[in-house]
């Protein structure tokens, strides 16, 4: 502390009631706003590390493999793909002839599958690389719950997918219907049949471009 | 200021007068006006406790306390979560930073006669604060799962296990009766996490004690006139401001320059019970313990001298007979203290070789000094010394 000025807090806090601005007030606000530059770089590597990791899946296989023989017709096999649940099903004609009856685009809030929920090679009328196999994520658009599968009975040949949660519903193509809250059809997985009994998830012959990120809603 | 915010200030005065209460403790507060640099580094350990903090809390959001994964998940931290390698530099830096700090803070204090009435409630709580830190820095050192991690978890362990009476318990709490497995490493991670959340309840303690007593000063009088003390802020802000720029910068050297300067190669090597590395050698900041556990041969013996070097710590306010707080003006206490300061640095050195030969007669002789300081010339000193007569006001130009 030097000598002069009598040591009182009074001088810097009627800085204003001077008119003008002072030098210590310049320095005051140019500390302050240093200050706050630091406080967000120090923010960043925190904020940073919350995003999480990369490269965790450079090299890693991402292909699940599905033997279609074991699947009898009418019913679905349940495998794993990136942690969510893919549906295979082996559809019936019952079941193909019930996605082309008449009237049935008008229950559906997107017969066409013009959003993208698929890959190029699966915006067709059967949301499918062959009308015979169905693959389909399992995961409801609504708010992430798993459909469950009505398999066709005598009285409903065509079979569907009613969620749990909050009662939307799907066609066997994974289309949702109208007055159901599901906004957006079922995602469709990129898929290539490898042969006619065995077929690869994660991978699209039709559309290699493909990116399952880029769809409109998982 | 508006007359909306005025009322809004208002209502919260009435109910929870913390606006008065910070312009009270931090803005009007009174400090002595003669306040040297060495009375920045509580700031400092301030600062270095919440960046700690801080960093811990997002090195938990990525590690795994297990056996099998924990290496593994600090590896992953430092290699694939995004800026993870700079969010454990600045926790590994920020311990070294936080002691380095400690240090000078109770080195300050023992020059200035800090711990003397009526601050001995300051120097007890702030040696509580030492112990929790350390214990902390501990049980962190082990979570990385690496060969010091393992094998100095172990020598403390059994360590623990050799004092009398409390220590088979203890130890059998802490390793949760498997050895040092998954119960234990959890344990240790959950008591990483309380020992540093209670260090914050420690430090409101220990600056509450300080707001009743005020600062000591480096003539060790009491202020007299009003003119003896200033404003904390401006005055303090600005001082403590500057100095904390010249601490972060040597803090961010050590995160960008040098972040393994301070860490042991052996410890990026996984835990393996079945072989010892060659040369252990603990942390700095445990170094001049350790080479007072390793001075003495005996192992109850040296347990006892390496926690009694702290105790005596402890004992200060009450072992100190003179007057006078300050080395000043005590001329023999003012070349003993750099000496116990210097035995205190050459038991760190000595802690980093191996004991033997001329590192080990070091480390026994600095032992010695240590306690024929706390023991014999503290209590005994004030008996021959004749000091000098402080000055009466703390404006007075230095004697």
């Amino acid at each position: 502390m030097t000598k002069d000025g009598a040591p009182t807090s009074s001088s810097n806090q009627c800085s204003s009631g001077r008119g003008g601005t002072r030098r210590r007030d310049v320095l005051a606000t140019v500390t302050a706003g240093v200050g706050c530059a630091g406080a967000c770089a120090l923010a960043y590597p925190f904020l940073d590390s919350l995003n999480g990791t990369r490269n965790s899946r450079v090299g890693e296989d991402d292909t699940v493999d599905v033997d279609l023989s074991a699947i009898p017709p009418g019913q679905q096999a349940v495998v794993t793909w990136r942690g969510w649940p893919v549906f295979v099903q082996r559809r019936t004609a019952a079941m193909l002839a019930s996605l082309q009856a008449l009237g049935a685009a008008q229950r559906l809030r997107d017969p066409e599958s013009k959003i993208l929920q698929q890959p190029k090679d699966a915006t067709n009328w059967h949301r499918s690389v062959v009308p015979e196999i169905g693959v389909l994520i399992g995961i409801c658009t609504h708010l992430g719950c798993v459909p469950s599968y009505d398999t066709p009975s005598p009285s409903d040949q065509s079979g569907k997918y009613a969620c749990p949660c909050h009662g939307s519903q799907f066609d066997i193509a994974g289309r949702a219907y109208k007055n159901a809250p599901a906004p957006y059809n079922l995602p469709v997985p990129p898929v290539t049949m490898v042969s006619a009994t065995h077929l690869r998830i994660g991978q699209s012959k039709g559309d290699p471009d493909f990116d399952i990120a880029n769809i409109q809603q998982i | 200021m508006t007359e909306r915010s005025n009322s809004l200030s208002e209502w919260l005065e009435a109910r929870l007068p913390v606006i008065t209460a910070f312009r009270r403790e931090y803005v009007n507060f009174a400090m002595p006006r003669n306040l040297n640099y060495l009375w920045n580094f509580g700031a400092f350990a301030t600062i270095a406790l919440g960046l700690l903090i801080l960093s811990g809390i997002f090195l938990a959001l990525n590690y795994t306390p297990t056996v099998t994964e924990a290496f593994a998940s600090i590896e992953m931290i430092d290699r694939q979560v995004s800026s993870g390698w700079l969010v454990r530099a600045i926790h590994m830096g920020g311990v070294s930073m936080l002691f380095v700090s400690l240090y000078v803070h109770i080195g300050r204090g023992l020059y200035y006669g800090s711990y003397k009435a009526p601050r001995e409630l300051l120097w007890l709580t702030g040696l509580g604060l030492l112990l929790l830190v350390m214990t902390t820095a501990f049980a962190g050192y082990i979570l990385p799962w690496g060969q010091m991690s393992y094998w100095g978890a172990t020598v403390v362990i059994n360590a623990l296990n050799a004092l009398p009476v409390i220590g088979k318990p203890l130890a059998a709490w802490l390793l949760g009766g498997e050895g040092l497995g998954n119960t234990a490493l959890h344990r240790i991670y959950v008591l990483h996490f309380v020992t540093a959340f209670s260090i914050i309840g420690f430090v409101v303690l220990h600056v509450a004690a300080l707001h009743v007593a005020g600062s000591n000063n480096p003539t060790g009088i009491e202020p007299a006139k009003t003119d003896d003390t200033v404003p904390f802020h401006p005055y303090y802000t600005t001082k403590d401001g500057l100095g904390l720029c010249l601490f972060l910068m040597v803090y961010a050297g050590l995160i960008f320059f040098a972040p393994d300067i301070l860490t042991l190669a052996d410890n990026y090597a996984q835990a393996n019970p079945l072989v010892t590395p060659r040369d252990i050698t603990p942390e700095w900041y445990f170094a001049p313990f350790y080479a007072i556990l390793r001075a003495i041969p005996s192992k109850v013996g040296g347990l006892l001298l390496a926690a009694g070097s702290l105790g005596v710590l402890f004992a200060v306010p009450w072992l100190d007979a003179s007057p006078v707080r300050s080395a000043r003006y005590r001329p023999i206490l003012r070349i003993a203290l750099p000496i116990l300061f210097l035995a205190f640095i050459a038991l760190g050195a000595a802690g980093m070789h191996p004991p033997t030969g001329f590192w080990l007669w070091i480390s026994r002789i600095a032992v010695a000094y240590w306690y024929l300081y706390f023991l014999v010339l503290l209590p005994y000193l004030p008996l021959v010394e004749i000091s000098k007569s402080p000055p009466s006001s703390l404006q007075e130009p230095r004697g």
